[in-house]
């Protein structure tokens, strides 16, 4: 016990990396349900629905099959490398989901350490890059180890593609640190008044959000395209596509392995719209001013759960049958039930933080989803080309005219 | 006590990288061996208060020089290391470079100015932030700033001209 | 952060160098040997640091970033000289590039 009384910080670290690892496992299965049945919609079919009600136990279903299939390992693969590929990807990336902040830091335990976010680091968007620049080692031991053709193809590109679009990645993220002047991600977000360092706070004209993405918005578009192609998906995919290369660098792997690289997937889509909405959404911040009517915002949160709970409720009653009705009976109690928690008011505005900027994520998710749907993939060269030849001189060229920006004309920076 | 034991594991890592370097037979294990050194290494640049530092060797030479090195080895499918005969001169240059350790150490246990470094005399308790070191490095030594930009360019054209196929 | 010695991370980069030396000076692969370069490169870097929060002062810092941007540089130039190697002369040992020996 005096243990936990003497090293506060570190058991509440510890405590906060438990819960955050829970949530963000559970976030990547339903990750993959949400991609499967907004894909379906979009073309016009229905996605996952027997195995639980509206197929919500899927991504069980996913994991048991995951679990127990044969791992079948090739006879001539480099051991090392073989095992450590998948295991440095995961944990790469799970581990930027710790320099995250969740919410505003005025929330605190009762020893004084905030609750949003493991780590306050003074260089936290820094370390962010160097942990997606790490991962560039998952793909390409993977392909190598694997020791066969398509894997090391498929490697060589998909790692080739990563480090070229890591350099515009960080480019276009440059302007908005000369905004902001800081890379402390609670800075960026909510500044503190020093001289130089404004965050996203406040509205001009009284209703549209001071969010970076506004001035910063050619920054935004090439960040996007850059994290698309960063984490492989759709449609910059071609070394991981199935009708390509086999499936790429993850071809020799099964079971377990080969649901580690899945969850490495989303858990980088995850961290890479994460910090598209630290920069340039305004990260926990509330779209809407804080005036008048707009109060009433605090609400919203339990609106949204109740509203959840009453289609459930529907549904239960006029369209389930059998198992499925019980299982979205229990959906149903467990959303009216947060829904009404909610509705009082030190939770309320507590859970603030964390509903606008889950929101947010969920938007930038969706749009990644969508483009999945929508888009054919480009060819390798001209993936490759578009790259170095537009994006990275386009966002070079909003760094420079930014910074001339901010020398010429100091008060813009002010607002 | 936990800087004391992260430093022994960090350097114990180090340590543990650099010999497996030395010993593996296959390229590729000895460069994730010195991937992990430059891991280790960043960690005690972040124990030593200069995290722009470590986040600069992550990025840059982990992240980026080291990948260099695993693509040529991919690419080139390089063997397994030969064991030939070593040269002769090796083993009285080790034997040398043993005897400057000692001397160094023996310097820095035993002369005023040695002993003061070793204590950490005068040593700063906070640590280098980004804002200091950036106005260092561009008002102070802008010029080699200026000049290793220029490497860098030379560098590129260079590996260009030498590793493309001849028209 | 000041509780240990700078002595002890003076020792760790002395150890560290020495390790490279002997991996330039017994190892026959030239990309191994190449890494070995940059392994005293990085203990180099060890030094400079520790120095520079001993002495208070930001410089060695910078140097350090210069260090790690001419290796950058170096082990470019190094690896495409090493490429044209492999293609030309087909082997990676060092012991058979004695085009040069009388």
């Amino acid at each position: 016990m005096e243990f936990i009384s003497q090293h506060p910080i570190l058991v509440a670290a510890v405590v906060k990396i438990a819960v955050l690892l829970f949530i963000v496992m559970t976030a990547l299965a339903y990750l993959t349900w949400l991609e499967r049945k907004a894909i379906a919609h979009i073309q016009s079919r229905w996605g996952p629905y027997n195995v639980g009600a509206h197929g919500l136990l899927q991504p069980l279903a996913d994991g048991i099959k995951f679990l127990f299939k044969e791992d079948v390992t090739p006879p001539a693969a480099d051991k090392l490398a073989y095992l450590l590929a998948p295991f440095l990807a995961l944990a790469l990336g799970l581990s930027a989901i710790a320099l995250i902040p969740f919410g505003p830091p005025s929330v605190r335990f009762p020893n004084g350490e905030q609750i949003f976010s493991v780590v306050d680091i003074n260089i936290g968007l820094l370390l962010l890059f160097a942990i997606t620049s790490m991962g560039v080692y998952g793909v390409a031991l993977a392909g190598w180890s694997s020791n066969s053709k398509y894997p090391l193809l498929g490697g060589l590109r998909s790692s080739a593609q990563m480090i070229s679009y890591e350099v515009s990645l960080t480019v276009s993220v440059v302007g908005v640190i000369l905004l902001a002047g800081t890379l402390n991600f609670n800075e960026i977000i909510a500044g503190n008044g020093q001289p130089g360092q404004f965050g996203q706070t406040g509205h001009w004209f009284h209703f549209i959000p001071r969010w970076y993405i506004f001035p910063q918005i050619i920054g935004f578009l090439c960040y996007l395209t850059s994290a698309i192609a960063e984490t492989n998906r759709v449609p910059f995919d071609l070394p991981e596509a199935e009708t390509e290369l086999v499936a790429g660098f993850h071809t020799e792997y099964s079971s377990f392995k080969f649901a580690m690289f899945f969850m490495a997937e989303y858990a980088n889509m995850i961290t890479v719209s994460c910090l598209a909405t630290i920069l340039f959404l305004g990260g926990w911040l509330s779209p809407f001013p804080d005036t008048g009517i707009w109060h009433y915002q605090i609400f919203l949160p339990s609106a949204g759960l109740l509203a959840l709970a009453a289609y459930c409720a529907w549904n239960t009653v006029s369209e389930m049958r059998g198992i499925a009705r019980l299982q979205l009976g229990v959906v149903t109690l467990l959303a009216g039930g947060g829904g009404l928690i909610c509705l009082y008011r030190p939770i309320a505005e507590g859970v603030q933080g964390p509903f606008w900027f889950t929101t947010k994520i969920l938007a930038i998710l969706f749009f990644y989803i969508w483009m999945r749907a929508t888009l054919p993939r480009f060819r390798y060269d001209q993936l490759m080309s578009f790259g170095w030849k537009l994006v990275l001189p386009v966002s070079l060229a909003n760094l420079v005219i930014t910074a001339l920006v901010i020398i010429l004309w100091p008060h813009l920076r002010h607002g | 006590m936990i800087a004391i034991l992260l430093f022994m594991v960090c350097a114990a890592l180090a340590v543990a990288g650099a010999v497996t370097l030395i010993w593996a037979k296959e390229p590729i294990h000895s460069a994730l061996a010195l991937v992990l050194v430059m891991v280790a290494l960043a960690v005690l640049y972040l124990l030593l208060g200069a995290p722009f530092i470590a986040a600069v060797q992550i990025i840059v030479y982990a992240g980026a020089i080291m990948v260099l090195f695993v693509f040529v080895i991919m690419l080139l499918n390089a063997g397994v290391e030969e064991r030939t005969n070593f040269s002769k001169l090796a083993i009285p240059g080790v034997v040398l470079a043993f005897v400057l350790l000692l001397e160094i150490a023996h310097w820095m246990f035993h002369s005023a100015i040695g002993r003061a470094l070793a204590n950490g005399a005068n040593a700063p308790t906070t640590e280098a932030s980004t804002y200091d070191l950036s106005e260092m490095l561009f008002k102070q030594y802008l010029f080699p700033f200026e000049a290793t930009s220029i490497l860098i360019l030379i560098a590129v054209l260079g590996a260009w001209v030498l590793a493309r196929r001849e028209p | 952060m000041s509780a240990i010695p700078i002595s002890w991370y003076l020792v760790l980069s002395a150890v560290l160098f020495g390790l490279g030396v002997v991996a330039f000076v017994f190892k026959r692969h030239i990309i191994t040997i190449f890494m070995s370069i940059e392994l005293m490169l990085n203990a180099v870097n060890l030094a400079f640091v520790a120095f520079a929060r001993a002495r208070g002062a930001l410089d060695g810092l910078v140097f350090v970033f210069f260090v790690i941007v001419v290796a950058a540089a170096e082990s470019a130039v190094g690896l495409a000289i090493v490429i044209m190697l492999a293609q030309n002369r087909q082997s990676m040992n060092v012991e058979r590039e004695n085009l040069l020996k009388l």
